[in-house]
């Protein structure tokens, strides 16, 4: 009897929620019917939709500070000739000068981005041929996809020190540098580039999947259906069709490159560019040096540097090296990609 | 692996073929390789400041001050039978949970309101801006937000925002001059929550027109359909964009180790507005702040002991994120 009344009850519910909402007779005198006319807005709804306005605005309006602010700064202490100097150590001048230029940081992070890129490019791209176009055996495919993942949550904290805890090993001492006693120093060019790019790997992945997965089957078919078999379709075919997703991928990663610091702090060492050994361009990749995310961090007051005339100077070039590869990205992703599009 | 195109993964072979498609698995099976050798690596390292301490390590009731017992650590002899293991690293578990779900909770609520917007309400011009602002946003470099926190929001919060008599009323447990907790998860907010309105535009954008034109056509209004059609069939979608947000969130080293004014301090709510404005370090920004003492063997083990928790989250949530939308998709047809 009592499931009786409780069923009813729910049905009367169910039928007071199916009926036609009141609406507001619509007025003869105005030719076209107002939205708000037909559906009366609740204050909820009202409340809501202010709410995404304001949530729409800030999120313009921060943008608009954190870009302005970097700007005044970055013009009122930036000089164009400091831009070619080298960096002054800090240690052996007053470190609230100006003096000093952010030449080597420029150049580690230029170096940086291109070895940490060179390196994740092929691997990255390799995997998710792989992934997308072999696969097999499907319970490896999917360890790998939940690697790349959980690489791409990784902290790059827990990169960098687990980089230091490789690259010390006596076997890997041709990266960096090994002082008399055989303890390898594990900071160099190439142990930041490598673990840098781990943090490209799974965008560069991501985005290649994803633009080999879009390419419609009637292409691959095509392919075959002329002789081709399957790794030249991928290379003659799908690659270059895939190429707007690789090229977005590849800016994304390369801008997280530029942008990470915990790496460069503890792989690179953050000094000036320090050249080990005498083959020309080795030496400089097995040496230590700074990019301008650790050049900002060392000048700021957390850092030991604390001038924060010369951290905002180096932060606005970042931030402009960075607005460019936005910029890139954009300009990728703006081309007619799919050839196949109707 | 979904795979829309059943002839993907068919296709003529021969010999050089097969030895491509070895070379390529081979190429991920070295991306695998790293990633269980990293797990591996660092647990094994940090084993010893894990069993040594027991569930003291993780307990909130261990007592005792972290940044004495890294003192301690730091300095424990050379012997390897006399060093010193003591951590009872609750307070920085405490401040990255609190930092992490701060952030996370508010930027949540923020992106989906601002994708709402740029989907449904922004007027075609603000649209227009607003794209390349929030991918702008998403890729400042995290030591900038950083330097501007330490620079400017910290400098307001310290000159401007604390009284004198908050200060002494906590005089001689926490210094409040600025850097604290909440400028932190303030600045982290506005780090991940560009992140998550581009994933979550892309959902809201991917749902059916036909099932927003149903609704509309049934007498809803704009918001309401939104609301009850669109933004739940992207559930799958905010869920996977927390996920993501959290995990960056959680291991943000650099930017929270120059705002959140480096002590080991437990933040305590009973404090009122104050709360705030305490001081705290998360696990992340422990590791950066003490990377000097890596040299010290029993130092090192402890930093790696946090390095393992911060990637045992990283890998329960990128499972649990997993399964949530596993089971949230049973009841959408949202492509994520």
């Amino acid at each position: 009897m009592s499931t009786h009344a409780t069923g009813g009850g729910r049905l009367d519910a169910v039928r007071k929620r199916l009926q036609a909402p009141k609406l507001p007779r619509p007025r003869r005198d105005r030719g076209v019917l107002r939205e708000e006319e037909v559906v009366p807005w609740s204050v909820g709804d009202r409340i809501g939709v202010a709410a995404a306005w304001f949530c729409g605005l800030l999120l313009c309006a921060i943008a608009a500070a954190i870009v302005l602010y970097m700007l005044v700064r970055g013009l009122q202490y930036l000089s164009v000739g400091a831009l070619f100097e080298h960096p002054v150590i800090l240690s052996t001048t007053q470190s609230t000068g100006t003096a000093g230029g952010y030449l080597d940081p420029i150049e580690g992070t230029l170096i940086l981005t291109a070895l940490g890129t060179l390196i994740a490019l092929p691997i990255g791209v390799g995997t998710a041929v792989w992934l997308s176009e072999y696969g097999r055996p499907a319970g490896l495919a999917r360890a790998v996809e939940s690697g790349v993942e959980i690489v791409a949550g990784t902290p790059t904290i827990v990169l960098a020190i687990f980089g230091l805890l490789v690259f010390t090993q006596g076997a890997f001492g041709f990266l960096s540098f090994t002082a008399e006693g055989g303890a390898v120093f594990g900071r160099s060019f190439f142990i930041a580039g490598i673990m840098m790019s781990l943090i490209a790997i799974p965008l560069i992945v991501g985005a290649t999947r994803e633009s080999l997965q879009s390419i419609p089957a009637h292409v691959r078919e095509a392919s075959y259906a002329l002789g081709k078999d399957k790794i030249s379709t991928i290379r003659r075919v799908l690659l270059p069709a895939a190429r707007k997703g690789i090229a977005t991928g590849t800016t994304l990663g390369m801008g997280r490159i530029a942008g990470d610091t915990a790496i460069v702090v503890i792989l690179l060492g953050a000094t000036p560019l320090e050249p080990q050994g005498d083959v020309p361009i080795l030496r400089v990749l097995q040496g230590t040096g700074s990019t301008l995310t650790s050049y900002v961090y060392n000048n700021s007051p957390a850092g030991e540097g604390n001038a924060p005339q010369k951290a905002y100077a180096a932060a606005f070039v970042l931030l402009i090296i960075v607005i460019l590869m936005n910029f890139f990205v954009d300009l990728i992703s703006r081309q007619r990609s799919d050839p196949w599009a109707r | 692996m979904s795979n829309r195109f059943g002839l993907q993964k068919a296709g003529p072979r021969n010999r050089s073929d097969r030895r491509a498609e070895l070379l390529l698995g081979a190429l991920a099976c070295v991306v695998l390789a790293l990633i269980a050798g990293m797990i591996i690596f660092v647990f094994e390292k940090a084993w010893p400041s894990f069993s040594h301490n027991g569930f003291d390590w993780f307990s909130p009731f261990a007592g005792g001050n972290v940044d004495d017992e890294l003192v301690h650590i730091f300095e424990s002899p050379s012997n390897p039978a006399q060093y010193v293991y003591e951590m009872h690293a609750w307070p920085l578990i405490y401040a990255t949970i609190l930092i992490t779900a701060t952030a996370v909770i508010i930027s949540t609520v923020f992106a989906v309101l601002s994708a709402m917007f740029i989907v449904e309400f922004a007027p075609e011009g603000i649209r227009r801006l607003l794209e390349p602002v929030v991918r702008l946003l998403a890729a400042v470099p995290s030591v900038i937000y950083g330097l501007i926190g330490i620079l400017v929001v910290v400098k307001f919060f310290g000159d401007h925002l604390i009284t004198q008599s908050a200060r002494d009323s906590v005089a001689g447990v926490a210094a409040l001059n600025g850097f604290s907790w909440g400028v932190g998860a303030l600045i982290l907010t506005v780090m991940i929550t560009p992140i998550m309105i581009a994933i979550v535009v892309d959902a809201l954008r991917a749902v059916p027109i036909g099932w927003r034109e149903g609704s509309v056509s049934l007498g809803v209004n704009r918001w309401r359909a939104m609301w009850t059609v669109s933004v739940r069939a992207a559930r799958p979608a905010i869920v996977a964009a927390a996920v993501l947000a959290t995990a960056r969130a959680l291991g943000e080293a650099i930017m929270l180790s120059m705002v959140t004014g480096s002590v080991g301090f437990k933040p305590q709510p009973i404090d009122g507005l104050i709360f705030f404005v305490e001081p705290a370090r998360p696990l992340a920004a422990t590791i950066v702040d003490n990377a000097e003492g890596l040299s010290v063997v029993p130092f090192a083990q402890t930093l790696y002991a946090y390095a393992a928790v911060l990637l045992v989250s990283a890998a329960f949530l990128s499972f649990g994120g997993w399964y949530i939308r596993r089971r949230l998709r049973a009841y959408t047809l949202s492509p994520i």
